[in-house]
């Protein structure tokens, strides 16, 4: 019997393999390792920012400066590398830490001012985004043998395929993001602030610190999210990856994360990010179709993820209720 | 006498501020006051701010209204890009002018009403139900002008957006008027008192007897609308509908506007005025770093900076403290007083 809270989840993963399979027996090469590899690594920046928007939804808030971090992440490391000659992992460290400070800024904003997450996040969002351009507003190159090393590192699947070291980073995110979730006290309290923040705030939930920290979280790992950028397009640049934020709420919705907050797994996201990897992908394949397609197919499969949600919470309202009248 | 007195009080912080804002700019920038009169049409910063923010004036009067009901709308921004491509597409398959208005609009009132029946009757989480539509809206309008920038040539439509009448630009008679009517609609019915109710609470007012289903459909709706008329100045500007960028993030700005104009996002009181007077702010800041001859990379971060201190004289914990500040002064006051006549 299959819980009704992670009937969404059991969906998403359900459309994902009949969707794969729709799309494998329409072009049979979509099995290849070499596209499951591609598809990993195409999306690795995308997966790791969604599992911090996980972490934030699941307490009831939203983050829309994760793209921007990302952006400015990406022109931060290339110009200290590519202009200032500083080695990669001092630029990666100073990266973190900026992004990680960026990210508690908002979270004490939140907390400390009762400003609405929306609004606070959204400031971040220009903030970073100016600060970006204030780096640079050229799209700089990079180029470090250290650099190539990491990107020439891969385990090769049998097949072809290659599992890069991008594409590890993001699974072993989403691995630590799941036991962080589902096995700790600072897991447990994001839970129970977005289930009921005054309930949480009474029982002696950390509230504030716990808020900090998961803005931190998301702040850090779209800092993250921006290295893998950096190495993917070896390159940063400013007006890069705008509306980023939005592909991963979509991910985390379809993923089976409620946005009220409270319920969902880390585990979904994933599904979630694969559902949009392979919708691109089967667009490439397809070859005629254009790329707006992805749009609104992710918009109509957002309609029904949030359809269902709505559906299942009004159905075990309803039981909930049937149940409290017969005792009476 | 006191009704204008209790209205001033409500606009002074955000009239200060875009006081503030215009002086420092004027400060900086000399010759930003002056307004001149060419071929017939005024000239001038002022009036290049008066007609930069007719689509953010326009959208933040739908805002306002959506965000009173206790809800939001992102997907205007998508809207404005729907719609320009609807008008463009008909103005280049040679509709006359009000046709294509009259569909525009139409297309726009849709728009809403597709996020009303998400929120009104499937009872969805604003923010989420208009997520949809914001995703989904610039594919629609990539469909619509089939994946280019659909470029026309037609003067009278594009007079909506680079026109003028009587010296003064068509778009502030647009926004203008379009506020006005809104305006008046809201504030001599009872309809923005009872949006109000509704955004303080819902359940409420409709055992109070409040149609509160109708009221949320009705402020998505006039928020698409609003977008609408949006959409086609920002398309009859460029003299194309570019389904990528018309409206990139103005929904953004516009949720700004009201919230710099002291409406709650949590529902209930608003000022239609005051969220204008916000827009203002938004667009003076833009044109002013833009005249005041920085580098345009220093744009958004001046933004950013000015409206987070903005935010955060507005937030409820510092207004809270100075709420606290005054009363501990006032009971001062009167400990000192009760002294005085014990005395």
């Amino acid at each position: 019997m299959i819980h009704a809270r992670n009937l969404p989840f059991v969906t998403t993963l359900a459309i994902f393999i009949i969707a794969y399979g729709l799309c494998v027996l329409q072009f049979p090469n979509m099995l290849s390792t070499r596209v499951i590899g591609n598809l990993l690594t195409d999306n690795a920046f995308l997966g790791i920012a969604a599992v911090g928007m996980t972490f934030v939804i699941l307490s009831g808030g939203i983050d829309l400066s994760v793209g921007s971090v990302i952006a400015f992440t990406s022109v931060f490391v290339a110009v200290m590398v590519g202009s200032f000659g500083v080695h990669p992992l001092t630029a990666f460290l100073a990266a973190l830490v900026i992004s990680t400070l960026f990210g508690c800024l908002m979270g004490a904003m939140i907390r400390y001012l009762m400003i609405p997450p929306f609004v606070v996040t959204l400031a971040g969002m220009f903030l970073a985004r100016g600060a970006a351009y204030l780096v640079s507003t050229q799209s700089v190159p990079i180029t470090h043998e250290f650099i190539d090393t990491m990107l020439g590192f891969y385990i090769r699947f049998p097949g072809g395929g290659r599992l890069t070291l991008l594409a590890m980073v993001m699974l072993i995110v989403f691995a630590v993001g799941i036991v962080v979730a589902s096995r700790t006290r600072f897991g447990a309290n994001v839970y129970a602030i977005g289930g009921n923040l005054q309930s949480a705030e009474l029982m002696g939930v950390p509230v504030g610190a716990t808020t900090i920290r998961i803005y931190a979280l998301s702040g850090f790992l779209s800092g993250l999210a921006g290295i893998v950028y950096t190495l993917y397009t070896s390159s940063g640049y400013s007006l890069a990856t705008v509306g980023v934020e939005l592909d991963a709420i979509a991910a985390v919705v379809i993923g089976g994360t409620l946005l009220t907050g409270g319920v969902g797994l880390v585990a979904g996201t994933f599904i979630g990010i694969l559902l949009q990897g392979l919708i691109q992908t089967y667009i490439v394949f397809d070859g005629t179709l254009s790329s707006w397609w992805t749009k609104i197919v992710i918009g109509i499969l957002l309609f029904v993820f949030i359809v269902l949600q709505r559906t299942i919470i009004w159905y075990s309202d309803r039981r909930l209720a049937e149940r409290q009248l017969k005792e009476v | 006498m006191t009704w204008f007195t209790r209205r001033l009080r409500r606009l002074a912080p955000q009239l200060a501020a875009l006081a503030i804002i215009l002086g420092i700019i004027s400060l900086i920038a000399p010759g930003f006051l002056t307004i001149s009169v060419q071929n017939g049409r005024l000239y001038g910063s002022l009036i290049d701010i008066l007609v930069r923010a007719a689509p953010v004036a326009l959208l933040t009067v739908g805002m306002t209204l959506v965000i009173a009901t206790r809800g939001i709308d992102l997907s205007i921004g998508a809207v404005i890009a729907i719609c320009g491509a609807v008008a463009a597409t008909l103005i280049t398959d040679g509709y006359p002018l009000p046709v294509v208005i009259a569909v525009s609009l139409g297309v726009g009132i849709v728009c809403g009403l597709w996020n009303g029946i998400l929120v009104a009757v499937l009872d969805i989480q604003p923010i989420i139900a208009t997520l949809i539509l914001m995703v989904a809206g610039r594919g629609i309008a990539q469909l619509i002008t089939e994946g280019v920038i659909l470029t026309f040539n037609d003067d009278t439509f594009a007079a909506l957006g680079s026109g003028a009448l009587a010296g003064i630009p068509i778009p502030i008679y647009l926004w203008v008027g379009t506020a006005l009517i809104i305006g008046l609609l809201m504030r001599r019915t009872a309809l923005g008192f009872l949006i109000e109710a509704t955004g303080i609470n819902r359940r409420a007012a409709s055992l109070a007897g409040v149609r509160a289903r109708f009221l949320l459909f009705s402020a998505y709706a006039i928020s698409g609308l609003c977008a609408a008329i949006a959409g086609m100045i920002v398309t009859a500007d460029i003299r194309g509908a570019d389904a990528n960028n018309a409206g990139l993030w103005l929904e953004l700005d516009a949720i700004l506007a009201v919230v710099v104009g002291g409406t709650s996002l949590n529902g209930g009181r608003f000022s239609i005025t005051a969220s204008l007077i916000g827009a203002l702010i938004i667009q003076s800041i833009n044109t002013g770093i833009l005249v005041s001859g920085f580098p345009p990379e220093f744009n958004l971060i001046i933004k950013a900076g000015i409206i987070i201190v903005v935010l955060t004289l507005q937030s409820p914990a510092i207004i809270t403290l100075f709420g606290f500040i005054k009363a501990s002064r006032r009971s001062d006051k009167l400990n000192h007083g009760t002294k005085e006549a014990t005395r």
